[in-house]
């Protein structure tokens, strides 16, 4: 079903997609879609330099964004991807990803404990965790009159906060909020808790600043939002630049997000992704990953080398692995997605 | 080479692009647009109009119908800054003219989407506008950015040069005889204005408002980035169904239904076109 109408539909929006559809890869070169700037600078030609293997790099924005690509090329063109779990879990059922051959990483064994059996894959048959973390709140600890810690701090601000807060669009995110103030699931599938937090989310709509998934922490340095709706490790950037700025984990709790890397099934070069993959889990790697992009590594030997300055910067990155599985881990909701989807086009155009 | 084949011949390559890049996708749009999405948002191939159904549902036919009052206030004041620009080019000195232009033209050489961060640098709370009206003593921000006005003033801004190169086009052919004769009949300027050059270029302000409108209506960067994601455009809602829904026959359905919306424009501003033509004086 998937190869003659696929390659159909992906010449159709092949054009739109801008897509960056390697050709036949040369032997011993491997095309990595990854965030920009999700990476250390340097990563890619350091590994090049030890092993010979050549890269190219693409960047996404989202996680929708590398799964449209995906999907429009029937899983064709990347040989290593950084998505984010419930999406690997997604790739995965869609057949797109290769097995995970532990042999091939020894490096497997630096991960925590907790990190090897996550619930969307135990024992990392088709992802290996990159970083993980916790979505929540980030703020101006100079501006705000009194210190959030619930989530209803940002769905219903107090006067001097209105307007001046920003929120999350992609879906996931989004809904988890309203989900999260409300005390349900972040992978409720049932209708009633996602109108009950659309309902929510509708009003809070009234006191935000904007929708932002990508320079909610440059908003907070300028003073434009006081309180944003932020992943952990990117709150990071805005504390980088400004040591007022403080991340909350709101007290309802968050939802645990695992950012992971897999390797596409459809790839000709999965012996130098493998190799990638086993590169990036090395102990000096992953600390000089987590110290570079800020967000916290599941590599428990790298994470022990953290220097204690970084940690005392930035304090969210030394939360231990048993208080972040406390919270609930995203997963791929299935036919489901489509209620998502829908609550968040319903709250994104009301008025 | 007879005249007909030479015609044909040079034709071809213009031709050939379009119908390999312009129609062949369109086609495949308004194919897929009947099929179902996959759970993981892939394609299944069954036959289905429900699409089309969604589309009309009242949540989306709101965002059409917001998107098109947007579009439609974007195309109504570049008609309105558009038309005495283009009016005072047209009646500056011949040598100038071209230089002009050049200046209208001057903003397509940096990237859209860098034009439209500057405009954030400008209005936001913190930003150029607010502060130097704080330094005037102003007490409270003004809401220039993140809502309708923010929207209607960058898309105005990224598509006016469109709306005075049609209307300076149809201004400069205009006969400059038939001026003369108005005002030897004794018709002040203004009626001149009013009762020969405004209907004569009517079709020079249709052909701006059909690039303003349609480049408007089916823009999602500006809504994103200028309204602050608060206000959804079909635009936005055609990418996230390709993007991030990942439910490319729903959106194939949406951007048909744009595509078939545009085209009734320009097949109502072509016939105003020729209408015009025919009265034209020879």
């Amino acid at each position: 079903m998937r190869s003659i109408p696929n390659l159909i539909a992906s010449t159709a929006l092949g054009a739109a997609l801008a897509l960056g559809m390697a050709g036949p890869a040369a032997a011993q070169k491997i095309v990595i879609s990854n965030w920009d700037a999700y990476m250390p600078p340097d990563l890619l030609e350091n590994f090049t330099k030890e092993t010979g293997i050549q890269t190219e790099l693409a960047v996404h924005a989202t996680n929708e964004e590398i799964m449209g690509k995906l999907t429009a090329s029937g899983g064709q063109g990347f040989d290593v991807v950084f998505v984010t779990a419930p999406f690997a879990e997604a790739l995965h059922k869609q057949g797109f990803l290769a097995e995970i051959d532990e042999a091939k990483i020894p490096n497997l064994k630096n991960l925590y404990e907790e990190a090897r059996k996550l619930d969307y894959d135990p024992g990392n048959t088709y992802s290996v965790p990159y970083s993980w973390g916790t979505t929540g709140l980030c703020y101006r600890s100079d501006l705000v009159k009194t210190e959030p810690n619930s989530w209803m701090d940002l769905l219903k601000p107090s006067d001097d906060l209105k307007g001046k807060v920003t929120m999350l669009a992609t879906d996931r995110w989004l809904l988890g909020a309203g989900l999260l103030a409300l005390g349900k699931s972040v992978n409720s599938t049932s209708q009633a808790d996602i109108d009950a937090a659309k309902a929510l989310l509708i009003e809070a709509k009234t006191n935000l600043l904007a929708y932002d998934d990508t320079t909610f922490y440059s908003k907070l340095v300028s003073g434009e939002a006081h309180l944003v709706h932020a992943w952990d490790g990117w709150c990071n950037y805005g504390i980088a630049e400004n040591p007022a700025i403080k991340y909350v984990v709101p007290k309802e709790g968050s939802d645990l997000f695992v950012d992971t890397m897999v390797v596409l099934a459809s790839s000709q070069n999965q012996e130098a992704a493998h190799k990638f993959i086993d590169y990036v889990l090395r102990p000096e790697v992953g600390q000089w990953v987590a110290s570079n992009i800020l967000y916290k590594v599941p590599n428990r030997a790298a994470m022990e080398s953290l220097d204690a300055a970084v940690l005392q910067q930035f304090p969210n990155l030394a939360m231990k692995p048993a208080d972040l599985l406390k919270f609930e881990e995203l997963r791929d909701l299935g036919a489901a997605q489509k209620i998502y989807t829908r609550a968040v086009t319903e709250i994104t155009s009301a008025q | 080479m007879t005249p007909t084949i030479r015609r044909a011949a040079l034709m071809a390559p213009g031709l050939g692009w379009l119908a390999l890049f312009l129609l062949v996708p369109c086609l495949l749009v308004l194919g897929l647009s009947f099929f179902e999405r996959g759970v993981y948002g892939g394609i299944d191939y069954i036959f289905t109009f429900e699409n089309y159904r969604r589309a009309v549902d009242p949540l989306y036919r709101s965002i059409l119908l917001n998107s098109a009052w947007i579009a439609f206030l974007a195309t109504l004041v570049s008609a309105l800054i558009g038309y005495p620009a283009a009016y005072a080019i047209v009646k500056a000195p011949e040598r100038w003219q071209s230089a002009l232009l050049v200046l209208i033209m001057l903003p397509f050489w940096s990237n859209y989407l860098i034009r439209t961060y500057a405009w954030i640098v400008l209005l936001n709370r913190e930003g150029l506008i607010n502060r130097a009206l704080a330094g005037l003593g102003a007490t409270e921000p003004l809401p220039l950015l993140y809502n309708d006005f923010a929207i209607v003033l960058g898309l105005v801004y990224g598509y006016l040069p469109f709306m005075v190169l049609a209307i300076y086009a149809s201004l400069s052919r205009l006969d400059p005889a038939l001026l003369e004769q108005s005002a030897d009949l004794g018709a002040s300027p203004v009626s001149t204005f009013l009762r020969i050059t405004l209907p004569l270029t009517l079709p020079g302000v249709a052909a701006g408002s059909v690039f303003v409108f349609v480049l408007s209506i089916g823009n999602f960067i500006t809504p994103d980035l200028l309204g602050g994601g608060r206000r959804v455009m079909v635009g936005n809602l055609i990418y996230k169904q390709f993007l991030a829904a990942r439910d490319w026959p729903f959106g194939s359905a949406l951007a048909f239904l744009l595509i078939a919306i545009m085209m009734l424009l320009l097949l109502t501003q072509a016939l105003l076109v020729r209408r015009s033509g025919g009265e034209r004086p020879a």
